[in-house]
């Protein structure tokens, strides 16, 4: 058996929505180089919907799968809905991934959210806080799993 | 579309003359060495024509061959025999590299939970350990110093005889493990000042689940393994004898051909490495002087190791990584680490291990490949962004 499923092979070959917004209304950048993953997320929003999205990821095949596919889940998608996309959401539309490989999908959940949070702060807009805890990143491999 | 092996240095194909060495002893002469019978001694007779090839090889007397299932195992057996033996005299003090092989380290770092003491020398930034290292680590406590002859991922090649030597002198006894050396590069324990050595068949185009220990005439070697009185009481358990003549089949002929194939791989080697270190901001990891010549081993900065290897398995090419993906853990590569290598270069590795069987068309098809490759994902990596923009500061210039 691969190691990936199929589906996480075809976001990886064939990453959807590669490459940055030069004029973009959020920002989001979690993980580090030191730990081997970097996640970074750029949003275009209009009345509070998300109508472009673009990542660049440094990482390994799942984290780059995991970016592709969170940026196809939310591509026109409102704000409140974008927040509510959770890892296990990205990983299972990946046909799942392997256990040791489940903070990829963490790392795309939190960019994303980054990425709002940016997007608030830059325009003065209120948000309720405990919307955006910090992101964990690598460093304590806090995701749900199966 | 063809596929390019070039990841040797985890294992080989076996050779044909291995594979016929190997079928007799599966179905027409399969009776158990230790019986009586003629079936049982036909088979006998041919477990000690491989062992004798074995030790010729290595310029070892046959009696100081110890068939095991691999390297692993030589090492373990080798490393926790002298353990023990050193601990009965109160000597408990282990000397080794911080780049060994896990079967080595992991060996030492239980023995260090169990009271043991270990001294783990430095490799230096292109991966070489030095006899003066050894020699002032050397304490009268020290039980054993065991280095690898040759490193597995960076290929470098270790001042064996040197080492031996200062060991020797010392009257401390010196393990290598030799599983990236035999069958590769000339390895002679006698002029080596080799005590124990231990070797893998599949690393020569033998087959897994087959090795050696080498242990020194007069040098005690304990038993983990109890059972039989098989390897003069030293591993019990019936032999796998069809692997252990292809061992001896490979290694028979990879010493034959060796000053052939040196020759051929370190061209393609040195063609691949100077190939690949036209990408911008690659290195070669390990001295390009005293490397196993079927070994290349580079960091591309800006990009990690994972996603190097899957495009180039969908290319068709073969590869490994020292990067955190590859390895399960969260830590790159600790041979890269103990070269010094800052943690976000050694993540993007790869790793090109060649055999005899790769051609030049390989060779091309691999660098042709990997500058693809490289940038594609630089392309699409936040941290090379950065690099190019003068956010971050390149670390490989």
């Amino acid at each position: 058996m691969a190691l990936y499923s199929e589906k996480v092979m075809d976001h990886f070959t064939n990453p959807r929505n590669v490459g940055k917004i030069e004029d973009a209304d959020g920002i989001g950048e979690v993980g580090n180089a030191k730990c081997g993953d970097i996640m970074k997320i750029y949003l275009k929003i209009e009345n509070d919907v998300i109508t472009d999205v673009k990542f660049n990821t440094f990482g390994c095949g799942s984290a780059i799968a995991s970016s592709s596919m969170a940026t196809e889940m939310i591509k026109g998608k409102p704000l409140s809905q974008a927040l509510e996309l959770t890892n296990k959401a990205v990983a299972e539309a990946l046909d799942g991934l392997p256990a040791h490989k489940m903070h990829c999908s963490v790392l795309a959940e939190e960019a994303i959210r980054s990425a709002i949070k940016d997007y608030y702060d830059r325009r003065g807009i209120a948000y309720d806080k405990s919307q955006f805890p910090e992101p964990h990143g690598e460093e304590e491999h806090n995701f749900e799993e199966d | 579309m063809k596929t390019i092996y070039a990841d040797n240095a985890a294992t080989t194909a076996m050779s044909d003359a291995a594979i016929r060495a190997m079928m007799p002893y599966l179905k027409e002469v399969y009776g158990n060495p230790s019986s009586l019978h003629t079936a049982g001694q036909t088979a006998k007779e041919a477990l000690e024509r491989a062992r004798a090839d074995i030790g010729g090889c290595l310029n070892a007397d046959p009696r100081e061959i110890y068939f095991t299932s691999g390297g692993s195992e030589s090492d373990n057996q080798a490393i926790r025999s002298c353990a023990e033996n050193g601990a009965v005299k109160g000597k408990k003090h282990i000397i080794t590299t911080a780049f060994e092989h896990h079967a080595v380290l992991h060996t030492v770092k239980k023995l260090e939970k169990e009271g043991f003491e270990a001294t783990y020398l430095g490799v230096g930034a292109d991966g070489f350990v030095t006899a003066e290292q050894v020699k002032n680590a050397i304490r009268p406590d020290t039980a054993l110093v065991t280095v690898m002859y040759a490193n597995n991922e960076v290929g470098t090649i270790q001042p064996i005889r040197e080492i031996g030597a200062v060991c020797r002198q010392a009257g401390v006894v010196f393990h290598t493990d030799a599983v990236q050396a035999v069958g590769h590069i000339p390895v002679d324990v006698k002029a080596d000042n080799i005590d124990m050595l231990s070797l893998s068949a599949h690393k020569f185009h033998g087959p897994k689940g087959a090795g050696a220990l080498y242990c020194r005439r007069g040098l005690p070697l304990k038993t983990f393994i109890e059972g039989g009185a098989q390897e003069r009481g030293r591993r019990a358990g019936t032999e796998n004898i069809g692997g252990i003549c292809a061992m001896a089949e490979a290694l028979k002929e990879a010493c034959a051909g060796m000053k052939e194939n040196t020759a051929r791989l370190t061209a393609l080697r040195d063609k691949i490495i100077d190939g690949l270190l036209k990408i911008p901001h690659s290195r070669l990891n390990g001295g390009r002087e005293n490397r196993l010549p079927a070994n290349v081993n580079m960091c591309f900065e800006g990009i990690e190791g994972e996603g190097l290897l899957l495009h180039l398995d969908a290319r068709g090419i073969c590869a490994s990584s020292g990067s955190a993906c590859t390895s399960g853990s969260l830590d790159p590569s600790h041979v890269l680490l103990a070269l010094g290598l800052p943690h976000e270069i050694a993540h993007g590795s790869l790793r090109i291990s060649l055999s005899e069987y790769n051609t030049e068309e390989d060779a091309d098809a691999i660098i042709k490949a990997v500058p693809e490759v490289v940038k594609l994902l630089r392309d699409m990596s936040p941290v090379w962004d950065e690099l190019e923009k003068g956010q971050r500061k390149h670390l490989i210039k």
